[in-house]
């Protein structure tokens, strides 16, 4: 696989980063410690290059129409200015990627596909659009996206936007986009992210991306901003209780399962991909009656719990880790997991298999950290 | 990159071994481990009194991202381990050759050992 660089690696190399390919991206793993900036962005911020995600934009009349069609939720129904998250499904109601919409005007959406999912999501979409009076258009290799997140992230932000333009800023909705001046530019602004904080998400050219990076760090630091790699992305979505794709979702997997029913929109008149075979699988109660669901599990000692770990009930296997690690906020082992329903509830003390030896997780709400409004 | 400390010697697993006179020696993970394994948040020693074998896991080091096997680079008994290391192993990433080290043991036989240069040229470490 070819090894792409966004238009930031050379900011990343500046800044000491070590890498790690990611979705044919080779990308910050992390700069100096993960903790660290796992901790920046709960406390302060933290400043993240996002450009190996996808930016598909999906233009005229037949636009809400067509994506009510291609992905599951029911996009048609999202207001001009507002974001979606939602799935694309195959036929059979397998999950192709996670991705968020961004409604820029009645006839015009932002489809913003997982790194390693862009070129098949783009695919998939301009296929789908057979018979639909819409432009899809892959814009994922001339855009950057960078991220600031964190507590501190929206008085970051501010010193780079006109006064003039703060309130579109300060006023901004979660799951929510504006074009405002930022270091100069009208860019793309989102109020989204991956982290479990507030912060907000910045489209840009991948001409003008390291211009702005710099000038977010320039800004940042002293309110605490550090750049941050996958290593803490990985750990915060983590403890926000967030799925990965390739973690908890798959084309093997199915929304119901994933916790993400209300994701689907079973409800809306017209037909979908996926939609036919979601309704069988709801019907079937397969991920909430019966069948494997995924749930939180809180580590009771000191070790952790990994991706394709054992989950025991009495020495048998009941289920399968999907994402563990040590939670740098919380102070113990957290993990995801699919489990048999019957085993799901939360109280219920199960044991994950580490490594030979079986260590009690208890079964916890999702996700393990919310942040203090 | 990856400081290698030349006073040392090394088993492909990464362990360091420091052999001074006829005390026991200390046993610790070299800065190319603890680098790679990224911010270290537990570790899992071999007991006071056990013997730990060469060439076989004693135990094991977390990191946020990992867990990998201790491996032993000695056969021996274990006399000491390092309570520090245990109570806070991110000292095992600041100072892997120093404050971080993690067991002594008695050694009755070597494994297979690296110079410090050997280890460094194997595993891209600096001297």
């Amino acid at each position: 696989m070819t090894e792409n660089h966004t238009a930031l690696y050379g900011e990343h190399e500046k800044a000491g980063a070590s890498f790690t390919d990611f979705g044919g991206w080779q990308m910050p793993l992390k700069y100096s410690s993960e903790l660290a900036e796992h901790h920046a962005v709960r406390n302060a911020a933290g400043l993240f290059d996002l450009s190996h995600m996808g930016e598909v934009w999906v233009t005229g009349p037949d636009a809400a129409a067509f994506l009510d069609f291609a992905l599951a939720g029911k996009l048609s129904a999202v207001a001009v200015g507002k974001a979606k998250y939602s799935l694309i499904c195959n036929a059979d109601g397998g999950i192709i990627d996670d991705l968020i919409s961004y409604r820029r005007s009645d006839e015009r959406y932002l489809v913003v596909p997982n790194a390693g999912n862009a070129a098949t999501v783009a695919g998939l979409l301009a296929e789908r659009a057979a018979g639909f009076d819409v432009v899809v258009n892959n814009v994922s290799s001339e855009t950057s996206l960078i991220a600031v997140q964190g507590p501190n992230a929206e008085a970051i932000l501010l010193t780079l936007v006109p006064a003039e333009q703060h309130s579109l800023v300060t006023e901004l909705k979660y799951y929510a986009a504006v074009d405002v001046v930022i270091n100069g530019q009208e860019l793309l602004l989102a109020r989204t992210g991956y982290t479990g904080e507030d912060g907000f998400e910045i489209y840009i050219p991948n001409a003008d991306a390291a211009t702005l990076w710099q000038a977010l760090l320039a800004n940042g630091t002293a309110q605490g901003l550090i750049p941050a790699g996958l290593a803490a992305r990985d750990s915060l979505r983590l403890e926000a209780g967030m799925p990965l794709y390739g973690n908890e979702l798959s084309l093997d997997g199915h929304a119901y399962a994933a916790g993400l029913g209300p994701v689907v929109s079973l409800a809306k008149e017209s037909d979908f991909v996926g939609k036919a075979a979601l309704a069988a699988i709801k019907e079937s109660g397969d991920g909430t009656t019966t069948g494997r669901k995924l749930v939180g599990l809180k580590g009771m000692g000191r070790r952790s719990a990994r991706g394709h770990y054992p989950v025991l009930k009495d020495g048998a296997t009941i289920g399968e880790v999907t994402s563990g690690q040590p939670s740098p906020t919380l102070g113990y082992p957290v993990a995801m997991a699919y489990v048999d329903v019957a085993h799901a509830e939360p109280g219920t003390v199960l044991d994950v298999d580490l490594r030979g030896k079986a260590e009690p997780f208890e079964v916890v709400a999702l996700p393990f950290y919310k942040r203090q409004k | 990159m990856s400081k290698v400390a030349p006073e040392l010697q090394y088993s492909a697993e990464h362990e360091w071994i420091a052999t001074d006179g006829a005390g026991p020696s200390t046993i610790g993970v070299s800065a190319v481990a603890a680098d790679a394994l990224g911010d270290i948040v537990y570790v899992d020693l071999p007991e006071v009194g056990s013997t730990v074998t060469a060439g076989e896991s004693c135990g094991e080091i977390e990191s946020t991202k990992s867990v990998s096997d201790l491996y032993a680079p000695v056969t021996g008994e274990v006399t000491e381990v390092n309570p520090a290391a245990v109570e806070d192993p991110a000292l095992i990433n600041t100072d892997p050759y120093g404050a971080g080290w993690l067991f002594k043991v008695t050694v009755e036989s070597e494994g297979p050992l690296l110079s410090a240069a050997e280890y460094a040229e194997a595993n891209g470490g600096e001297l």
